[in-house]
């Protein structure tokens, strides 16, 4: 086996964490894993010269996600519940009124608040975290996202704030409020 | 009409995402001014883009 080869395929348990993560599902992202390893390969000329393989990797494997949600999206429409109404009283008013967190940035410094986030991204339903890892990881635009998803724009605003609601409190829980 | 922290939360949100229009800005503001709840919140939300970002 070539080096090239070797140290492509000793990126696999990352980039597989990476997809698992965004797509929330072992064989899609395996199978996406797959795909980008099989074009570093057939495409080793165009790494030549740069630093990271890594990184790479990973800017291949974005667009092989993509792909995967595009494809899903296609086959499986949408459908989860509203659970907003329980954070809010009738009256529109916060149930437990946001404190301010301690301190945040330095949480950014510490690699056991990502293990927690990550772990809080893997509470979220399907859809949900697909639409906001497009939004806040891969920094597409809604309407791009409306467009993948296949869901109206409306519906996209609504996937995405119940995906940064819902990470509020887990992260409020389990790392904030210690 | 003053909006209701519910509602705050869905604009601080889809600020995020679109561009408010200018009552939705000015509705925003003036809540925000007084309710230490909402504005915590917005900072959270800022934070949590933030953080996703340097995910991986």
């Amino acid at each position: 086996m070539s080096d090239f080869r070797t140290r492509v395929e000793g990126e696999r348990p990352y980039l597989l964490r990476y997809a698992a993560l965004q797509l929330r599902d072992r064989p899609t992202a395996e199978d996406a894993v797959q795909e980008t390893l099989l074009a570093a390969l057939a495409g080793e000329a165009a790494f030549a010269g740069r630093s990271n393989l890594r990184t790479w990797l990973t800017g291949i494997l974005k667009h092989k996600i993509v792909d995967a949600i595009r494809r899903a999206s296609r086959e499986a429409p949408a459908a989860d519940a509203d659970q907003m109404e329980e954070l809010f009283d009738e009256t529109g008013h916060w149930r437990e009124m946001p404190s301010a967190w301690a301190d945040p940035d330095a949480a950014l410094e510490q690699k056991e608040f990502f293990a927690k986030l990550e772990e809080c991204l893997s509470r979220l339903p399907a859809r949900t975290a697909q639409a906001f890892m497009l939004r806040e990881h891969l920094g597409f635009e809604t309407d791009e996202i409306c467009k993948e998803l296949g869901v109206t724009a409306t519906h996209c605003w609504v996937l995405l704030y119940r995906a940064r609601m819902a990470l509020r409190l887990c992260l409020e829980q389990n790392w904030f409020g210690r | 009409m003053m909006p209701t922290c519910k509602e705050v939360s869905r604009l601080v949100s889809q600020g995020l995402d679109r561009q408010l229009g200018f009552i939705e800005r000015l509705r925003l503001r003036v809540h925000l001014a007084i309710c230490d709840g909402c504005t915590n919140f917005k900072k959270q939300m800022e934070f949590l883009r933030k953080a996703v970002k340097q995910l991986g």
